[in-house]
């Protein structure tokens, strides 16, 4: 923080200088700066009394009043699996392909490219999720379709695969694969700054002593990396935990808690089952969409704590 | 520097200042229109997405004549639209349900419109086709029982003999079939599943609703979310308003003993020869079908939805309920209903049931 | 970051591995084939990318036309423009940056310049809160606050608005504070050697210093909130008419306008899908514009510090 540093002659002076005399310039603007602070504080403390004196009503109504008859409990569990399966497969097929994204650019690719090509790993982030949900419903879904009969044909003993393949491509798997490539880029960068603080020393000390350039990343680099690629991986998980719009368009939701992944009948997240109740809900019905717009942030909030825990931990060391 | 940084600031607010100054007025100002009529301000409506087609004819329509006016429909299922009437959050809806008895959502429909009445008329009628995507076989035919099996989940490949039965000569093939279905709350389901459980109870022992009852199938949004699916699989086949099928291929339904077709004439039929529901049309303004969906009499589809338009016969403010009233009267007009014909593909409502519904609307006002 | 105490580097065993085994063929053979893999992947990362740019250019194309940008969806069926769909996407957007930019910056001022003890804690850790917020349940914030005192199935511009700027504002505060932070000290205490108040230190050294940090910052988290659906579809409601007032009735967007057009299509399907992909085109152009433009303001403008 800059404020005035008193081990210098000028700060010194300037403490001497005007202690007492408070211009009615500096009290105006420090006195906005913490109504600013202030302001944000209640925005937070809004966002969350309200949601929470909105979301209460379904935690304590029985299950008769609320959406579907059940529990409470027993609406949002469905949910909160589907939400970390998709998340969970967005980030097992997304953090190694960000790493190795990151890899290529920070050491193997020519150093005169290495901005041009971040860019482009950004770019992905810069894309809208809307339009990221309609590439998976007419693109990628439909061009799935036979991969997940494969998958079925050969592969269906595995629970995740045991089908039958949906006809359509709108499956979790889908899905999952779409937020893989949604939070590429967050890991990505992450993992870059990362890779590319790499001590010098360490990796010329390897390479004396006559490491191939796979030796290296893999003796100096990666271990040097680690925490901070699982905290990228975890800031991923938080922005796919919280997605909206591409899990709403894809997925085919008319089934319970399933780990079939290529079938039609499918859980639907927490963030998707708002967005596609919510126009038509009221009453209680919202109630309950808001409770579990709450257990979302919850879940979310856990995971970027997470992650900034072990920020923190290896800053330390 | 600061003259840079001029540069920036006030590029900025030349985008916002472009933005707001944009082409196109406020519609939000009752300017003295120059298309005619006298109705402004601004109202809106949700509901059914059968009606949607319909509704934006209409809309489109009555907005070209009334300039001042700006209404809205959200197409956001039967369900959600009776919802969001009920909580006053639209000043009318269209339903493909009428507001039912249970859960009291007929009362709380005319607590709603106190101390006026409630108005629900029909408005739109159209069939609901059973659309399929095999390809290769152009035409196909399914009697009830077929059909409530297939969509049960109790027949699942296409070359099962119950289907063969009925279509001599077909190659069916050994596909898987997919189900399709509304994931969310909608009038076509509602008429779908009553069809099916008054016609083949002992198959369909599911509760009568907007929700699919049935897990395990494909679900997908709207009606246009039913048709997109159905497109895109081999092998679907799903339940959605004619008016929207497309280019998808029909199937024809058993009715007594002949193939039918869902046409608008055969569903304008069975609207003529069903009673009114008495129990849910407690007043002059509330005209509700009871459908005989078992019917077997020539010329008929019964799988057909009557779609309502749901509104008050008092509003609190006399623009909105001017505007509501020079609509309404415009969507049950002859005008308008051979309108949403020729658009949607709807059937006009008979002279007869223009009749009786024009009274209805025309007791809108203000207060 | 140099961690000489947890060095993580080659041990007894490895380095005598290498100084010992020679490069043989088969450490040759695994580094071509990993360097293979990794390049590999990242040509693999690179596929959907195109794939999206590519799809989007091709079925948004053929939605695109003078009348998509210049007249709105009133009055005409199955045809119309976007003009309103996309002057409601500058409002929304507009209104929830002039939320946004100035209390974010004065707080990130606040962290950077004033702040101490418990309220700064309370703020950093907070932020941090917020930046996790998904973006659904900001949208519900602002439906439910604005539902309390206006009734239900309220739909306004501004409400669209406030749930972005509950979006964006850790986004502003965050770049501020790292862009502040970077304007070194010795600045500082130039000015309040001459005798300058804070305030004038602030606005007149500071934020100058820091000015082309902070447009950037403020472009890329417009950027980042000019896609979001999902707040809007419970807060703004549908529309097929113009409207440049936030503050009364349902305004359109573009992202949620191309949702709609895709979700319920009419009667003229293919027109409408040809309007849900080049409603996306534009979104995209807008936020490689916004990107683009941060870009070149930061390089064009910042100050070198010596």
């Amino acid at each position: 923080m800059a404020s005035v540093d008193t081990t210098t002659n000028a700060g010194q002076l300037l403490a001497a200088a005007s202690g007492g005399r408070r211009r009615l310039g500096d009290r105006v603007f420090s006195r906005t700066a913490v109504v600013a602070a202030v302001t944000i504080l209640a925005l937070l403390a809004g966002v969350a009394i309200f949601l929470l004196s909105e979301g209460f009503p379904a935690l304590t109504a029985s299950a008769s009043e609320l959406p579907e008859g059940k529990t409470f409990i027993d609406y949002v569990a469905p949910l909160a699996f589907g939400t970390v399966l998709a998340s969970a497969i967005a980030a097992v097929v997304a953090v190694p392909l960000a790493v190795a994204a990151a890899l290529f650019i920070t050491h193997v690719a020519p150093p005169r490219l290495a901005l041009t090509l971040g860019y482009l790993v950004d770019m992905l982030a810069a894309i809208p999720s809307i339009i990221y949900g309609l590439w998976g419903i007419f693109v990628l879904g439909p061009a799935a379709v036979p991969v997940l009969k494969w998958l079925e044909e050969k592969l269906g003993f595995i629970p995740f695969f045991k089908g039958p393949a949906s006809a359509t491509g709108r499956t979790m798997l889908v899905a999952g694969l779409v937020l893989a490539v949604m939070i590429l880029p967050i890991v990505s960068a992450v993992a870059r700054e990362a890779f590319a603080q790499t001590p010098r020393r360490l990796q010329e000390g390897a390479k004396a002593l006559g490491a191939t350039r796979w030796e290296t990343i893999r003796m100096t680099v990666l271990p040097f990396g680690k925490s901070s690629v699982m905290s990228g991986a975890m800031l991923g998980l938080g922005r796919a935990l919280g997605e909206t719009m591409a899990v709403t368009i894809i997925l085919s939701v008319s089934g319970a808690v399933s780990f079939n992944l290529i079938g039609q009948a499918n859980p639907s997240t927490i963030a998707a089952n708002i967005a596609l109740n919510f126009p038509e809900s009221s009453g209680l019905a919202i109630n309950a969409l808001i409770a579990t717009g709450l257990a979302l942030f919850a879940i979310t909030l856990v995971t970027n704590m997470g992650a900034r825990a072990i920020i923190a931990r290896s800053n330390q060391e | 520097m600061s003259r840079a940084r001029w540069l920036v600031v006030i590029a900025f607010a030349a985008v916002l200042a472009v933005g707001i100054a944009a082409c196109g007025s406020s519609s939000n100002e009752s300017s003295g229109s120059s298309g005619g009529g006298e109705v402004s301000g601004e109202f809106a409506g949700a509901g059914s997405t059968a009606q949607q087609a319909a509704q934006e004819a209409w809309v489109a329509e009555f907005e070209s004549e009334n300039s001042g006016v700006t209404v809205s429909y959200d197409a956001v299922g039967s369900g959600g639209g009776r919802e969001q009437f009920i909580a006053g959050g639209v000043a009318y809806a269209g339903s493909d349900a009428a507001f039912s008895t249970e859960e009291g959502e007929l009362e709380k429909a005319e607590k709603r419109c106190k101390p006026g009445q409630l108005i629900e008329v029909p408005d739109y009628i159209s069939p609901i086709a059973i659309i399929y995507n095999l390809p290769g076989v152009e035409e196909l035919k399914l009697d009830p029982e077929t059909l409530a099996k297939i969509f049960a989940q109790e027949i699942t490949s296409w070359d099962d003999p119950a289907i063969a039965k009925d279509n001599p000569g077909v190659e069916l093939p050994s596909t898987r079939i997919t189900p399709v279905n509304r994931s969310d709350e909608s009038g076509t389901t509602q008429n779908f599943t009553e069809y099916l459980s008054e016609v083949v109870p002992s198959v369909w022992t599911y509760e009568v609703s907007g929700d699919w009852p049935v897990k395990g199938g494909e679900a997908a949004s709207g009606t246009s979310g039913v048709v997109e699916a159905v497109s895109a699989g081999e092998g679907a086949i799903g339940y959605a308003d004619a008016s929207q099928a497309g280019e998808l291929s029909v199937a024809k339904v058993k009715v007594g003993s002949e193939w039918a077709e869902p046409t608008s004439e055969a569903a304008a039929k069975i609207v003529e020869e069903s009673p009114l529901d008495k129990e849910l049309s407690p007043s002059k303004y509330t005209i509700a079908f009871e459908l005989d969906r078992k019917t077997e009499s020539q010329g008929t589809y019964p799988i057909v939805l009557v779609s309502y338009l749901i509104a008050c016969t008092k509003y609190g403010s006399a623009e909105e309920a001017e505007g509501v009233k020079a609509y309404a009267e415009y969507v049950v007009s002859p005008a308008g209903q051979e309108l949403a014909a020729k658009q949607a593909g709807s059937a006009p409502l008979s002279s007869a049931l223009t009749k009786k519904v024009t009274p209805a609307v025309e007791a809108i006002e203000a207060g | 970051m140099e961690s000489s105490a947890h060095s993580p580097v080659l041990g007894q065993v490895q380095t005598s591995r290498l100084l010992s085994g020679g490069l043989g063929w088969r450490r040759r053979s695994v580094n071509v084939v990993m360097t293979a893999l990794i390049a590999g992947a990242f040509l693999l990362a690179m596929i959907p990318l195109f794939s999206l740019v590519f799809e989007v250019a091709k079925r948004g194309i053929p939605g695109l036309s003078l009348e998509f940008f210049t007249s709105d969806a009133r009055g005409v069926v199955g045809g119309g423009g976007a003009a309103h769909a996309i002057v409601g996407t500058l409002v929304i957007t507009g209104v929830a940056a002039v939320i946004s930019v100035p209390i974010g910056i004065m707080a990130a001022i606040y962290l950077n310049e004033y702040g101490t003890g418990r309220l700064r804690r309370a703020l950093t850790f907070f932020v941090d809160v917020m930046t996790g917020i998904p973006s659904i349940v900001a949208g519900l914030f602002a439906y439910a606050l604005f539902e309390l005192f206006l009734g239900p199935g309220i739909r306004l511009g501004v409400m669209g608005s406030l749930a972005l700027s509950v979006l964006m504002i850790p986004i502003v505060i965050r770049s501020a504070e790292e862009v502040l932070k970077i304007v070194p000290n010795h600045l500082r205490e130039a000015a309040y050697a001459l005798g300058t108040p804070k305030w004038k230190t602030i606005t007149k050294v500071v934020l100058p210093t820091a000015f082309a940090g902070l447009v950037t910052g403020v472009m890329i988290a417009i950027a980042r909130i000019v896609g979001e659906t999902a707040p809007l579809l419970v807060t703004t409601g549908v529309v097929d008419s113009m409207n440049t007032n936030p503050f009364q009735g349902r305004m359109q967007n573009l992202a949620v306008y191309a949702y709609n057009e895709y979700r319920s299509p009419g009667v003229m399907k293919q027109a409408s899908y040809d309007k849900a992909w080049a409603a996306a085109l534009t979104l995209i152009a807008i936020v490689m514009i916004l990107n683009i433009a941060a870009r070149f303001v930061y390089r064009r403008y910042k100050t070198e510090i010596r």
